[in-house]
């Protein structure tokens, strides 16, 4: 029987070995730090199990119908009476035993919209069909009619009277800030949706209990989440809800709140059919339906002096929700606290809005509200430095934070701060002066009638790691680890591996402290009825924070085990097990030293620590179509110790790809609050031959509060990518474009004078029946 | 209908519809889920098999057009236990990250190198311009194709 330490009985000293002084490299080459993927073999084969790999024998398939209106009374659900309903079942709202509430943070989101409700976005979910085979069900699908009447809907935030959330940061005198300014420089920046696009889409599949409880195994990053709503919505004890991970195809956000919706609506038909319950989306459903990128507005007025000095920054946020809160409120607090850049600046304020549109729900996404607000903070210094006559990299060397600096909330940056490490690091790495110089005499002698330009650009952004204030606080994780009664040592957490590397790194972790090889470090499997709730896997807390909680875990572990045996761990911990049986070390976080922040004023240290990125990215421009290739992007990271080599290169490599996919051909189209291009054929992502070459270099700037000194790397190059392109776009042609993504219609209306295309993110009115 | 062919060199009979997909008879009557869907239209490559050789989107393949021909999917290289050697490669340079792409894109991979395919950056990008990766930014994949390109490349040079 395994017992569990209580809490309390930390041992004296920690092993020295890897407690990193702030700034120092760590040794090791790469090849001893990246020990191989863990769970690789079994991905690389075809054995691992992702969400409709699994099989359950007489599964029904499940399918959601959805509205297709974006504003609208739900009068009626209508069954036609020709078709023999006793072959499926059907769930509505009226059949949800608990609360009608996707559980998140305000309760304004249905499962179903209820009959005599109101539909609030195009593709909400209204009702629920299952049936044992997909014929069945197609056909089911079609003799189901929702009798609707229409309202009248609001696409445009800056339209809509509905306030979602909203939030001001400011320090300083802005108007004594802007009557010290010589020049004043305005913007407003527009950004569109982004889709995650995981390659695996949505998919749960939900296995009914005897007693009424119900297990979920799926596509998913947060199993608590999932779980805390369906105890909720389906009147359920912690044991009767079980959260199951499958192996997940890529998450990026996409597969934070989401899932919850999903395994909640292929519970309650699983619960319905007494039999488990497939729900698998296909590409339209998912592009169609789920969360995307947050779209928003963003307006600057930045006050410099004569000598080049920043003196006042006045920023507008506006970004839309869709249709409900979902995480709005804190994609919209990150956004605003990450709007005025990584420069120091003694007179600042920072407004912002997430207002309600009638279009479906917006949510987490890499980044989570930094990209759009570092892309509009990037391209406001870059058109300062022109209208100053300084180069971006010369004004960036003159404003970036240092140690000791405060940022607009008051946080004083006491250390880990690698702003100019990265800058200089990008800068040298892609020999950024050179190139923009020869790029400048190249624009000078262009001649008329020239074909291809070329540019180069640079950006730089910071990133918050882990939950923003008091976040951590009241998530309030837990993570053990284990010495099992047959001594084996194993990590519990709810931390998932969605390609990110959790699985790799954390046995390395834990490894390192009790002095063991990797392999002899099992991690428990991501389901609810065995591994605690150490919080989401989101913000890029997993590496800094849950992270630090096993490394203190295995620490409490090992002194345990020594004091005991009187030897090292290693030596001695399978015959602690024979004689004592196992023993379970349960982790609870506890809040970063001298890290405070005040909720209610927006106030003190929003984050326990940042990481710093910049980006250089070279372009060719197509001057006749405005088409754009992105030749080359050198993005340098830091993210603190670096635990794992060559996974941090795949996040950053990968996070680049994603940026600059954002910047140049990811959009989503919308009429009449409907996606348009909800396909693959449609909704374009980069290919192989579209990527540049990818530079990644890590930078190691060490966070004395996490044990090992890591910080969170994931989000961290998606948000300087995009300003990098679109700067790099500017070099090229000239033009500046404020909307993204930088489309060869924007680039092409910008340098003749052509139609401006729609801004991005709005759908256009409803198309006439009947018009000509 | 029946229809016989080969998965990965051993012979297969399925009784099938003729137009069921290629894809859902691997996943489904072959329990060889390996092969995944990620889109259902041939845009993104997640499904791709090799079909006598050539790299085809087993979602737009129907069974009728598999009937005597032989099939390779990820099953069907190394194991586990035993990679092989571009497998090995994508392990070695973190060329899988989700996974969810990789076995369409090892197949991919696997006509690329079978036809001769050597390091070059550009021909490592057109051979796999057809599967749609988002985790990697695709960096360590091109490595991986070319890591086991020059040892395919050194390892026949060993044995002339």
């Amino acid at each position: 029987m395994t017992r569990t330490l209580p809490p309390g009985t930390r041992p004296g000293s920690a092993p020295e070995a890897l407690i990193v002084p702030p700034g120092t490299q760590t040794p090791g080459s790469i090849a001893t730090r990246s020990p191989l993927r863990r769970e690789g073999p079994e991905k690389l084969t075809g054995l691992a199990k992702y969400a409709d790999d699994l099989v359950f024998p007489g599964a029904w398939y499940g399918a959601t119908i959805r509205s297709t209106e974006p504003h609208a009374a739900l009068l009626a659900i209508d069954q036609d009476p020709a078709f023999d309903w006793a072959r499926v079942v059907v769930v509505t709202a009226a059949d949800i035993p608990g609360e009608n509430i996707v559980s998140l943070i305000r309760d304004d989101q249905p499962i179903l919209v209820p009959v005599g409700g109101e539909i609030r976005h195009y593709a909400e979910p209204v009702c629920l069909i299952a049936a044992p085979d997909r014929e069945t069900l197609r056909v089911a699908k079609r003799h189901l009619r929702l009798r609707t009447e229409r309202l009248a809907a609001v696409f445009d935030p800056l339209e809509s009277s509905e306030e979602i959330s909203h939030c001001e940061v400011a320090t300083g005198d802005l108007e004594a800030g802007f009557a010290e300014a010589d020049v004043v420089i305005e913007g407003t920046y527009r950004v569109g949706h982004q889709e995650q696009l995981y390659i695996e889409n949505q998919a749960m599949i939900a296995v009914p209990h005897p007693d009424g409880g119900v297990t979920v195994h799926g596509s998913c990053q947060c199993p608590y989440y999932i779980h805390r709503a369906l105890k909720r919505s389906l009147q359920l004890t912690d044991a009767q809800a079980v959260v199951v991970q499958a192996e997940t195809g890529g998450g990026f956000g996409g597969k934070e709140e989401y899932p919850s919706i999903v395994a909640l609506h292929a519970a309650l038909l699983a619960r319905r059919a007494g039999r488990p319950v497939r729900m698998i989306y296909d590409r339209h459903e998912d592009l169609s339906a789920t969360t995307k990128r947050h779209p928003a507005v963003i307006r600057h007025r930045t006050g410099v002096t004569g000598d080049g000095r920043l003196v006042a920054q006045e920023i507008e946020v506006v970004m839309d929700a869709g249709a409900y809160c979902t995480l709005s409120p804190v994609v919209l607090s990150r956004g605003v606290l990450h709007a005025a850049g990584p420069y120091r600046c003694p007179n600042v304020r920072i407004r912002g809005r997430a207002m309600a549109t009638n279009t479906p729900p917006n949510g987490a996404f890499r980044g989570f509200g930094a990209p759009q607000t570092e892309f509009a903070a990037e391209m406001q210094v870059n058109r300062i430095a022109e209208a100053l006559g300084i180069s971006p990299l010369e004004l960036r060397r003159r404003w970036a934070y240092h140690e000791g600096d405060s940022t607009p909330t008051g946080q004083v940056l006491r250390e880990s701060v690698a702003a100019l490490d990265v800058l200089e690091a990008a800068a040298e790495a892609s020999d950024f002066v050179r190139h923009a110089e020869q790029t400048r005499r190249a624009r000078e002698a262009r001649q008329s009638g020239a074909r291809v330009a070329s540019g180069i650009g640079l950006a730089m952004g910071w990133h918050g790691a882990g939950f923003t204030g008091s976040g951590e606080v009241h998530i309030a994780g837990v993570a053990s680890v284990e010495l099992t009664d047959s001594g084996g040592v194993r990590v519990l957490t709810a931390q998932t591996e969605m390609g990110q590397g959790t699985r790799t790194i954390f046995p390395q972790l834990v490894a390192a402290e009790l002095g063991l090889e990797i392999d002899a470090v099992e991690v428990a499997a991501q389901d609810t009825s065995i591994v605690p709730d150490s919080g989401p896997t989101v913000a890029s807390r997993t590496a800094m924070v849950v992270g630090g909680l096993i490394i203190n875990a295995a620490r409490r572990l090992r002194g345990h085990v020594e004091a005991a045996t009187g030897h090292p761990f290693a030596d001695s911990y399978r015959d602690f097990a024979r004689e004592h049986g196992g023993l379970r070390v349960d982790e609870h976080f506890e809040p970063y030293p001298n890290v405070h922040f005040d909720d209610a004023t927006y106030t003190g240290d929003a984050y326990p620590a940042f990481g710093w990125a910049c980006a250089v990215a070279r372009v060719d421009v197509d001057l006749d179509t405005g088409e754009v290739a992105v030749r080359d992007v050198v993005s340098a990271d830091d993210a603190g110790r670096i635990i794992h080599p060559v996974l941090a290169e795949g996040q950053v490599e990968g996070g680049t790809l994603q940026a600059v996919g954002y910047a140049t051909i990811e959009e989503i189209k919308l009429v009449d609050g409907r996606y348009l291009n909800d396909r693959l054929a449609t909704y374009l992502i980069p290919t192989a031959l579209d990527a540049p070459r990818i530079e990644a270099i890590l930078v190691e700037k060490a966070f004395s509060g996490a044990p090992h000194g890591a910080k969170g790397i994931g989000e961290l190059p998606m948000d300087v990518g995009a300003p990098a392109v679109v700067a790099a776009i500017h070099d090229a042609t000239g033009v500046w474009i404020h909307d993204l993504p930088a489309t060869p219609e924007r680039i092409l209306a910008a340098m003749t004078g052509a139609p401006v295309p729609a801004a991005p993110g709005v759908s256009a009115p409803a198309i006439e029946r009947g018009a000509a | 209908m029946s229809y016989r062919f080969l998965v990965n060199g051993d012979p297969v009979e399925v009784e099938v519809p003729g137009m069921r997909r290629l894809l859902d008879v691997l996943r489904e009557d072959l329990a060889l889920t390996g092969t995944k869907e990620g889109c259902g239209e041939g845009e993104c490559g997640a499904c791709s098999v090799l079909l006598d050789g050539a790299v085809v989107d087993s979602c737009l393949v129907p069974i009728c057009q598999v009937d005597g021909t032989s099939v390779r999917t990820v099953e069907g290289l190394g194991s586990a236990g035993q990679l092989n050697d571009l497998q090995a490669a994508f392990l070695q340079t973190g060329g899988a990250q989700c996974g969810i792409c990789t076995p369409g894109m090892l197949m991919a991979a696997e006509a690329f190198l079978a036809a001769g395919g050597g390091t070059d950056d550009e021909a490592i990008r057109a051979a796999i311009a057809g599967n749609l990766c988002r985790c990697t930014g695709y960096t360590k994949i091109v490595q991986a194709i070319a890591l086991a390109a020059e040892q395919r490349r050194s390892a026949g040079h060993d044995s002339i």
